[in-house]
């Protein structure tokens, strides 16, 4: 008898059912008794302490780099003292989130993939379920619930660097006060561009976390399926970035901004 | 053809000791492919049992639906005369205490340090909290396998004899009373080999454990057993002690001898 060769589209199919599981086996875990709260702990220092200092210096170039590329072109219009507005407000909404949430994949997404992929691969985490320990619970949950705590914390603190960074830019040429750079900066933003742009970096941390756990937990047995796991979830983790984020906005213009 | 008057799987004796694992035809199949297509077994009380066999021809699979880490499609599999077909997750955490499995590559938890892997399945599955006694147990156990002074040692820091013993000491800890072993010998040099193997032996002997130990080493197998089943096509074709088997006339169990 001749077995039919599954289809890329029934491939993309069964793929998506098998995330769809593993989300149901996270959530399921989530709320189960005997949290892990020393590795939840763990989990948060590395991955929100650990990636301090990469994002605090992009946050603090992006508004850096945001005042120098725009401020000629504002002043040539006679709008230079909306500089500071303009950076709180484009940082804020949209470039901040996005972009740490880009790194945040890059680092954070591709180095979970790689140690579960390296786990699974050298047998530890079978290891761990027969020592009686859930690695759902273990593994995923703690690691997934870190990223969802420490990726919209870390997006806040290159949002603020943001600003200095954009007030450092805009007194290399003219000379201007913090207190006037900041009261400008904030008179410009309202609860409708904070809140929004938070909640974003909550669905932003959970697909960092989710992808990374998954293609991790999900590689096939093998040396060259953990830097199949590292890359692939780095890409996939951008591209889940990229479209809740089209997603957001579209929300967010209807509900916030109207 | 196999040659059937001597080697051939022998019936249960009422005159054996009682049966801890009893396997009756167990088929497990991964899509396609049928790995186990008709495995039967007994594992008496306190007896060795070697398993051998090439390759691919399903060793690793038995032992791994022996304590759940895989779950067969039909057949019956008792362990201490308990179907394991439809255990709650809390019963199989029950009986991995009394289940041990020592993995191919030992399995470390590459983050921990040896105390830490050998506390870890202290504090999970008999949820030991006395940090005083824990230290003792793991002293004691690594006493055992020769290895106290690498109680502090990252796994990265030890050789592959060392990790075989430390695998091994974190799987005796819980002091089962059977032990899986998959392919304990694998990646070792011959003198190394030949000093897990004895090592399995001694304790077999101190923890009066009942052990099935998946090799192709016949070193090993010549130490360790007490009887040998030689597997092939994902069945079992030959039973016998080691010289039955080295003198019978089956050119493929004669293969593994030579």
């Amino acid at each position: 008898m001749v077995k039919s060769v599954p289809s890329s589209w029934t491939k993309q199919l069964i793929a998506a059912g098998d995330q769809v599981g593993f989300m149901t086996g996270f959530f399921r875990n989530s709320f189960r008794t005997g949290f892990e709260w020393n590795e939840f702990l763990r989990q948060s220092y590395i991955i929100g302490f650990k990636s301090f200092s990469l994002v605090g210096i992009t946050g603090f170039v992006l508004g850096f780099v945001l005042t120098l590329q725009s401020e000629p072109t504002m002043k040539a219009f006679g709008a230079g003292s909306f500089v500071p507005s303009m950076v709180a407000i484009s940082v804020i909404r949209e470039v901040g989130p996005v972009i740490i949430a880009l790194i945040c994949a890059g680092k954070i997404s591709s180095s979970i993939g790689a140690e579960l992929g390296s786990m699974k691969v050298s047998e530890q985490i079978d290891a761990m379920e027969v020592s009686g320990t859930n690695p759902i619970q273990y593994l995923v949950v703690t690691r997934i619930l870190a990223c969802i705590i420490m990726i919209p914390l870390l997006t806040l603190m290159a949002d603020a660097l943001a600003l200095v960074g954009g007030f450092a830019a805009s007194n290399i040429n003219n000379k201007m006060s913090a207190t006037l750079y900041f009261s400008k900066a904030f008179s410009a933003l309202t609860f409708a561009d904070l809140i929004p742009a938070f909640i974003k970096t909550i669905f932003f941390g959970f697909a960092v976390g989710f992808v990374g756990c998954y293609k991790g937990y999900n590689s096939d047995r093998g040396t060259e399926s953990v830097g199949v796991a590292a890359n692939s979830a780095v890409v996939s983790a951008s591209l889940w970035i990229i479209v809740l984020d089209a997603i957001m906005v579209q929300l967010t213009s209807v509900f916030a901004y109207n | 053809m196999l040659d059937t008057s001597t080697q051939h799987i022998k019936p249960p004796s009422n005159s054996k000791p009682a049966a801890v694992v009893t396997i009756r035809h167990l088929k497990k199949a991964f899509g396609s492919k049928e790995v186990l297509s008709d495995i039967n077994m007994d594992l008496y009380k306190g007896e060795n049992l070697v398993v051998l066999g090439k390759s691919g021809q399903g060793k690793s699979v038995t032992i791994k639906c022996i304590v759940g880490l895989l779950s067969h499609d039909s057949g019956t599999l008792e362990v201490f005369d308990k179907d394991v077909k439809g255990l709650s997750e809390d019963e199989w955490k029950a009986l991995r205490i009394k289940v041990g499995f020592l993995f191919q590559s030992g399995a470390l938890y590459d983050s921990m340090t040896v105390e830490q892997n050998l506390s870890f399945p202290l504090t999970r599955a008999l949820k030991l909290k006395d940090k005083n006694d824990i230290r003792a147990r793991v002293e004691e156990v690594l006493e055992g396998v020769g290895l106290l002074d690498a109680i502090d040692k990252m796994p990265s820091d030890l050789s592959g004899g060392m990790r075989k013993r430390i695998g091994l000491a974190r799987t005796l800890i819980l002091k089962p009373e059977i032990m899986l072993y998959d392919e304990p010998t694998t990646g070792l040099d011959p003198i190394t080999s030949r000093e897990i193997s004895e090592l399995i032996l001694e304790m077999q002997k101190k923890y009066q454990t009942s052990s099935v130990i998946i090799t192709h080493d016949m070193a090993c197998a010549k130490i360790t057993a007490d009887r040998i089943m030689v597997m092939n096509d994902g069945s079992f074709v030959a039973e016998g002690n080691y010289d039955e088997l080295e003198n019978g006339t089956d050119e493929l169990v004669r293969s593994f001898f030579k």
